[in-house]
């Protein structure tokens, strides 16, 4: 049993920035915005998380800095597609352009260094040496509040008055409107919550899981991150089943290296991608199960001016 | 009654202006509690702007609102609601996804408990005979039960006013009779009511008082009881009502023959359609009633090509079609305009040459794979002359000529007249038609059913889909009705009656 | 308060004034942000962006990088016009250029003057091959072809990656990542073999492919049929459906023109000025080329344009690496901030700015 521990193990951990990254998607979806943004977002939380524990910061503060870059970031895509009404899915590639640029410009006085702060792993006695779900319960601090963080999406979603009308907004921003919600708002609310959580997953990478910057640190999850939301159904405890699928992948080929098998790292490296786009096919393949839960504005502009 | 009680609601010098239209001119409106009061008008004389003004939609850009008295402003339908302003929308403000509770409680404000809400949706719609399930999800309720929602959800706010817009377009004659007695009630209550139509018969039954609209101003108040329907038809649209002429002719061989056609619903808010048998004979005008939503969407597309189907269930003039797709069948001589026109029967942002292109492509536009836009232009332009379509005002006249107008900034009427003529200078065998004059202007509606009788009279073959009862008599040399995804018989109109095709439309000849 | 009003038809002015604009602003934006880092504005715009072009050298290096930029946009843009969002010309290009390498080195001698032919055909094949996956996927499994081909394009990068530091390896490299260099029969022709006053420029013929493409696109998509067809199909799906034109057609199509034009831009690149194949031999080519395709608005005349505008964003960029100390990535800001702002300006095409102090103080208090 404990050879698979560390597998495990380090599919959790590939999971994690995966479920905040996907849960803040997903709420911006349920919204009707679709953001293709998040890697730009995640790649300026990670740097600025990175950057304040390099200054000194705490890992809080840096927790703080990244939310607040990832705000930042999906405030400039709130602006452009909801205030200005630019095409959302080429409002979301400049963000990723233009993020992943930023970060690569802003962070090169940083790359080679080991992040001087970070997560550490915080096991609860007794329950993180049981075998197989052991891991579990020997996650950092960002790891066990992604579990409260998904517990309080759904109930956000399905238990509040705000988690259906931003439901309703994204259904038909148009009726909506009629009904008198105020549907520019709450689409920027959810956009920008979108960017706090990429921020949040950003931080991860930079100070809890490889503890560096370089220039593309998240190595496209972010997209994996849009995939899950599809994969997902749009349903927050789907996310976190497609995330530690997509981390299983990674940690199977992990697990494949330490048990000396000969496999190409280039295979390994593609295995993460390649099972998206296997997840994202078996989940499209049967329309009717998408168009059910997809909600029905999604990417649609909605302009209160008419 | 209504002149001794206080007045609830007054407008004055109400102004709504859009980039290509005034929608409202100074209109004036007064209403008092406790009264049934009619807004009259044809398809775009603004009488839904001016709903959307009262109940906070839509911002006047001048003008006042009185509300008892005090002068208001209403920036929100937060703010109507306050106010003890309801509104009932013409096509449902309702998200499917949800269920009718959760609908219900996006609209009210307080403490968020739907077990707490679903007893009072049960109460009230007991109260007014509103049978409606609270649990249950938008998209499986039929359109009587999403109206019934929409009049609980209004009711659970205790209005002090009750706005209807065309509430009964989507109703049997008898379910109207239904609708009239809870609305009477509610009157009886104290809830004024503002019941916005164009259906005279309906508010001479039902209206205390009735203003009436025309562009978007005041074209008198009336007393609709003491008026004929002639006289309140000529006030609303200015001048005497036309009459289209009905020539008679013989009836041909069969041109369009639907047998057996039974589908799976192509979607989770669809239909399925079970064993539906047609024949539509050349020179005939065969017409399909029925509320929107019981399987008209999926015939139309299993006829026109959009989604195809086993090749014997769609017939051409004896030639199996179902599995030819709709520029197939189109050269075999079926012309098809859809309801919706923007988006599907035209591309909005394109020019009226390219929507031309569209589906009268083979009428010599394209040579060796390349497209002729001369050729396209002076078809859109035939389109345009012969079918009286007006093209805009002075500042759209660019270097193209009208052919170079963009659909999306014509109006309802002109776009319908240059659809239907574009599908009719093809000179089909087969013409379907959905709704053809719905939303569309007196003068563009009797133009479009007068070519719909020529046609006939020139021996196509002709398939009408409408929810309009009125419609369908007029024009229809024989009529059936779908109900649930099945077709009832067909019966000669001059042996029906509204009655009957009305109990059918709820479903009656299913028994 | 200034606020939105819908157009009652599109601003042809703004249609091409908000690229204009957009251009202008990224460039003050860019100047303000040398000012913040203590450069002298104009000093360092006139180093980045003129100075590199006061040869014919400078010239020819702004075409080279424009080339491939231009012949993927003008694939792309036939997509995009059919609201198919390919973002992966990236990895058809990989595949593209992958293609081209496999003949170029393992059939050298023997193919002649048909080597270059060859390789262009099988470039063009690769970057079909690597779209028709995303095609496959999208139109008969429905599976986004954003995500779809942006993965298929990280997979490409390892293959290159797989393929320059394994099986294709040149034996004489001591283990750093690139194959052996091209012989001449599969490369282009420098241009200056035909024209004296080339001389020492590396401007090759493989631009006059791309001089070709441009009013190839052009007719193909103000007057073919099938380029219609694909315009109506993104502006209004239902609408298409009713015409009768095929939707899974339509979605072949555009991938597949984009994924022809992104193989061909990768076979001009390996056989042309880089001479081999490697693994970091694009400088994002393929990404760059969507931001062209917007800014150029989807039209064969301003992508042309457009393409020399960001050929020029890159030389800039190489320029800020010697002359400023500045890294490379500065100029995938500019880039980013480029298409931001674009977006920003579109705007107007559909909306024009109103004032509404007037409207309030006339309304009812």
């Amino acid at each position: 049993m404990d050879r698979f521990d560390p597998l495990i193990a380090s599919g959790i951990a590939a999971a994690i920035p995966l479920v905040y990254a996907a849960l803040g998607e997903l709420i911006a979806e349920r919204a009707g915005v679709l953001n293709l943004g998040v890697e730009g977002m995640m790649l300026v939380g990670a740097l600025a998380a990175f950057a304040t524990v390099a200054v000194g910061g705490g890992v809080t503060i840096a927790l703080g800095a990244a939310m607040l870059a990832g705000i930042a970031a999906a405030a400039a895509f709130a602006v452009l597609t909801l205030t200005l009404q630019a095409n959302q899915v080429a409002a979301g590639l400049a963000l990723t352009i233009l993020g992943t640029g930023v970060s690569a410009f802003l962070g090169r006085g940083y790359v080679g260094f080991r992040a001087p702060a970070s997560f550490e792993d915080l096991p609860i006695p007794w329950l993180s040496a049981l075998p197989v779900i052991g891991p579990l319960f020997s996650l950092n601090a960002l790891g066990y509040a992604a579990i409260a963080m998904l517990a309080l999406t759904a109930w956000f979603l399905f238990h509040t008055r705000t988690g259906l009308a931003l439901r309703a907004v994204g259904e038909s921003p148009a009726v909506a409107h009629a009904l008198g919600l105020r549907v520019t708002r709450i689409r920027y609310a959810a956009t920008l919550f979108g960017g706090a959580m990429a921020g949040v997953a950003g931080c991860y990478y930079a100070v809890a899981q490889f503890k560096m910057w370089q220039e593309g640190l998240t190595a496209g999850n972010g997209w994996i991150a849009l995939a899950l939301v599809v994969f997902a159904a749009w349903r927050p405890w789907r996310t976190a089943l497609g995330a530690l699928l997509f981390g299983g992948v990674t940690g199977f080929g992990l697990y494949l290296q330490a048990a000396g098998v000969q496999v190409s790292p280039f295979v390994l490296g593609s295995l993460p991608y390649l099972a998206t786009i296997a997840a994202l096919v078996a989940v499209s393949a049967s329309p009717q199960l998408l168009r059910r839960h997809a909600p029905a504005a999604l990417g649609k502009p909605f302009f209160e001016g008419d | 009654m209504p002149t001794t009680s206080p007045t609830l609601l007054r407008l004055d010098g109400i102004v709504k202006r859009y980039p290509t239209v005034t929608a409202l001119d100074g209109v004036r409106l007064d209403v008092a509690e406790g009264e049934i009061h009619a807004v009259l008008g044809e398809n775009g004389a603004g009488k839904s702007t001016l709903m959307k003004a009262i109940y906070g939609v839509v911002q006047p850009d001048g003008g006042t609102i009185e509300w008892r008295g005090a002068p208001v402003r209403i920036s929100d339908p937060v703010a109507a609601r306050e106010l003890g302003i309801a509104m009932v929308f013409q096509h449902f403000a309702l998200f499917e996804s949800l269920t009718v509770a959760e609908n219900i409680a996006l609209a009210l404000p307080g403490s968020f408990g739907l077990a707490d809400l679903a007893g009072r949706i049960v109460e009230v719609s007991r109260r007014y005979g509103l049978p409606v399930n609270p649990w249950r999800s938008v998209h499986e309720l039929s359109v009587g039960e999403r109206q019934r929602a929409e009049i609980v959800r209004c009711l659970l706010q205790s209005p002090r006013l009750l706005i209807m817009d065309e509430p009964t377009s989507v109703l049997t004659p008898q379910a109207v009779e239904q609708l009239f007695e809870t609305l009477r009630a509610l009157a009886r209550e104290g809830t004024a009511i503002l019941y916005v139509s164009h259906k005279l018969d309906e508010i001479r039954r039902l209206c205390d008082r009735a203003t009436i609209l025309r562009g978007g101003r005041n074209a008198g108040e009336v007393d609709p009881r003491a008026e004929s329907e002639a006289h309140l038809a000529e006030r609303m649209i200015g001048r005497s009502f036309p009459k289209t002429q009905k020539r008679a002719h013989a009836r041909g061989a069969p041109a369009l023959r639907v047998s057996e056609l039974s589908l799976p619903p192509d979607g989770p808010f669809g239909v399925a359609l079970h064993s539906i048998r047609l024949e539509v004979h050349r020179g005939e005008v065969l017409g399909i009633a029925g509320i929107s939503g019981n399987g008209q969407a999926e015939l139309l597309a299993a006829v026109s090509g959009e989604r195809r189907v086993s090749p014997t269930e769609v017939c051409l003039s004896e030639t199996p079609v179902g599995h030819l797709d709709a520029g197939e069948r189109r050269r075999l001589g079926l012309a098809y305009v859809p309801e919706e026109r923007l988006g599907r029967g035209a591309v909005p942002g394109m020019s009226l040459a390219e929507n031309a292109l569209l589906t009268a492509s083979r009428k010599g536009m394209v040579r060796a794979g390349l497209v002729d836009w001369p050729a396209a232009e002076a078809y859109a332009a035939r389109c345009i002359r012969e079918f009286d379509v007006r093209v805009g005002g002075p500042h759209e006249s660019g270097t193209g000529g009208a052919s170079a107008t963009a659909a999306r900034s014509l109006s309802g009427g002109n776009l319908q007249k240059f659809i239907v003529g574009r599908e009719l200078v093809q000179q089909p065998g087969v013409m379907v038609l959905a709704q053809p004059t719905w939303g569309v202007d007196v003068a563009a509606s009797a133009l479009i059913r007068q070519r719909i009788l020529d046609l006939a009279a020139a021996g196509v073959a002709i398939l009408v889909v409408s929810e309009d009862l009125g419609e369908i008599l007029e024009v229809c040399d024989r009529v059936a009705v779908m109900a649930g995804g099945r077709l009832s018989p067909v019966r000669e109109v001059s042996d029906t009656d509204a009655a009957e095709i009305g109990a059918w439309m709820a479903g009656g000849f299913l028994q | 308060m200034i606020r939105l009003a819908r157009r009652p038809a599109p601003s042809r002015v703004m249609l091409w004034g908000s690229p204009l604009v957009a251009v202008a602003l990224t460039f003050a934006l860019g100047a303000a942000a040398f000012a913040a880092m203590g450069q002298p504005p104009l000093g360092a715009l006139h180093a980045l962006f003129v100075s590199p072009l006061s040869d014919l050298n400078g010239v020819a290096e702004l075409l080279l990088k424009a080339s491939p930029l231009c012949l993927i946009a003008l694939g792309l843009a036939v997509g995009f016009r059919s609201n198919v969002w390919n973002i992966g010309a990236e990895g058809q290009m990989y595949i593209g250029a992958v293609f081209a390498t496999g003949l170029a080195i393992h059939f050298q001698e023997r193919w002649g003057v048909w080597m270059l032919p060859a390789m262009i055909v099988a470039g063009i094949a690769g970057g079909l091959a690597w779209a028709a996956i995303v095609a496959a996927l999208r139109a008969h499994l429905h599976a986004s072809e954003i995500l779809v081909s942006l993965m298929l394009t990280y997979v490409a990068a390892l293959i290159v990656k797989y393929l320059v530091f394994g099986p294709w390896q040149d034996p004489a490299a001591n283990n750093f990542p690139f194959t052996v260099s091209f012989e001449d029969n599969a490369l282009f022709t420098l241009l200056a073999n035909y024209l004296g006053a080339l001389e020492g420029t590396r401007l090759n013929t493989s631009v006059l492919l791309t001089l070709a493409a441009i009013p190839l696109a052009w007719v193909f998509m103000k007057y073919s049929f099938a380029g219609f067809q694909l315009r109506v199909a993104g502006d209004a799906p239902a609408a298409a459906r009713y015409a009768g034109h095929s939707e899974k057609r339509a979605i072949w199509i555009a991938l597949l023109i984009g994924g022809a034009a992104a193989g061909l831009a990768g076979v001009t690149e390996v056989a042309g000025p880089i001479g081999q194949l490697n693994d970091r031999w694009t400088p994002g080519y393929g990404f760059t080329a969507i931001i062209v395709a917007a800014l150029g608005r989807l039209h064969p005349a301003g992508i042309a344009v457009a393409s020399l505008l960001m050929a020029l964003l890159y030389i800039g960029g190489e320029t800020a690496q010697v002359a400023l100390q500045l890294p490379r990535a500065i100029a995938y800001v500019f880039q980013g901030l480029l298409l931001m702002l674009l977006l920003a300006c579109e705007v107007l095409v559909n909306f024009r700015l109103q004032w509404t102090a007037s409207i309030r103080s006339s309304q009812a208090a």
